[in-house]
């Protein structure tokens, strides 16, 4: 079973609630915020095997193109100018969907591969965990994490931790979601964005519960939403200086003595909710 | 002469945008009759590559120059390339800019802006 972790807002506690529940459960952990992935910092893997991610460029022979611009006219991303004189490309634009070469009538459209991120596979604290990690100054966060969930190695259970917010590099994810836990603080801010994730999955009959993270006097805000929409809330991780220092440092704030509990309780609720054996 | 004016709306009434990719419209003028046109930006919603859109539709439309307040790096490679050069105007009625213009008033755009000024702060990709 594939269980999502995703949030709506930033900054909620995906990685600490993914990496928490990888190790107390003994299941893979997939970092697939790949714009800023930080899963590794707590798992520390070692021995980690990196592979390049390609995607596809339009090179143009010179001889044959006519200039007739069918390519840039059918280029959704607009990477392709057609100035008369040349067609320019603008590689960070480029998808490599090779719509550009369908339309080429003169066959003068051939590619070339430019890498736009690393997929990492390692080994932490008996859990194996992979990564992507988008190049800095790309854009384009879904080759990445296509090339990452085609890379993973056969798993009972997997904890997939998701980026924020409900863009394509969320939806990529979720179409190798069995379940989903939807993180949130209990803040409007919080309660805002998670009802985008909730209608997305919603929209995709993933059946998911929620979790309260920096959980504190105003948790009513959430109960309220969940108990009007019929949504289980799988428990809550207290509000702690503790915890935010144990984080800072890098270390699990599931194996604080006071934190345990709440982690358990969330692996247990889950377990229950989405029949997982 | 030929030019395009990003525009702030599709009718006479409409000042020079600022914006180049994200304007409402372009104004298609000949300085020599002061005929005008408007071209509605179809790149303004574009998910990406905004300014090369819009200057490409400039290109299609066969305009020899360009006003507008602000360049970014794309736009600018595609009209540089295409050998268009492009002048900065502020807001003002698009004929005033379009004299200014004729009359050898404007400064020339000669390196590209920040890119992304046109989208009020938020960054592309989100």
């Amino acid at each position: 079973m594939n269980v999502c972790i995703l949030s709506g807002k930033g900054g909620t506690g995906k990685t600490t609630v993914s990496v928490n529940l990888a190790v107390l459960l003994k299941t893979d952990y997939i970092d697939c915020d790949v714009e800023e992935p930080n899963g590794f910092l707590f798992l520390g893997p070692e021995h980690v095997t990196k592979e390049n991610v390609p995607v596809d460029y339009p090179v143009f022979d010179k001889t044959k193109c006519t200039l007739c611009g069918n390519c840039a006219s059918a280029c959704e991303f607009h990477a392709l100018a057609n100035t008369k004189k040349s067609i320019l490309l603008f590689p960070e634009l480029c998808h490599g969907c090779h719509a550009c070469e369908l339309v080429c009538a003169p066959e003068a459209i051939g590619y070339r591969q430019r890498m736009v991120g690393v997929v990492e596979h390692g080994e932490a604290k008996g859990v194996r965990c992979a990564r992507g990690v988008l190049n800095i100054g790309e854009n384009m966060a879904v080759p990445v994490i296509r090339r990452l969930l085609g890379s993973l190695a056969p798993a009972k259970h997997r904890i997939l931790d998701c980026a924020p917010g409900t863009s394509c590099n969320v939806t990529t994810t979720l179409k190798h979601a069995d379940a989903a836990v939807v993180i949130t603080e209990p803040t409007v801010f919080g309660l805002h964005d998670m009802s985008l994730a909730v209608e997305l999955l919603q929209k995709r009959n993933i059946p998911f519960g929620v979790v309260i993270n920096k959980s504190g006097g105003t948790d009513r805000l959430i109960e309220h939403y969940c108990l009007a929409h019929s949504i289980p809330l799988f428990g809550r991780i207290p509000f702690s200086r503790t915890a935010a220092q144990a984080y800072s440092r890098g270390e699990l704030i599931g194996e604080l003595p006071e934190m345990k509990s709440a982690f358990e309780q969330i692996a247990r609720n889950m377990k229950e909710a989405f029949a997982w054996n | 002469m030929k030019i395009g004016i990003s525009s702030t709306t599709g009718n006479e009434k409409a000042l020079v945008d600022p914006r180049f990719g994200r304007c409402e419209a372009f104004a298609i003028i000949d300085t020599e009759t002061s005929a005008i046109q408007f071209l509605d930006n179809a790149a303004k919603t574009a998910a990406g590559g905004a300014g090369i859109a819009a200057a490409q539709q400039l290109l299609d439309a066969g305009v020899e120059a360009v006003c507008t307040g602000n360049l970014g790096p794309n736009a600018f490679r595609v009209l540089n390339e295409a050998g268009i050069k492009a002048y900065r105007v502020n807001e003002m009625p698009l004929m005033d800019a379009a004299k200014l213009l004729k009359d050898g008033k404007l400064d020339e755009i000669s390196q590209a802006g920040r890119a992304h000024a046109g989208m009020g702060g938020r960054g592309a990709n989100r």
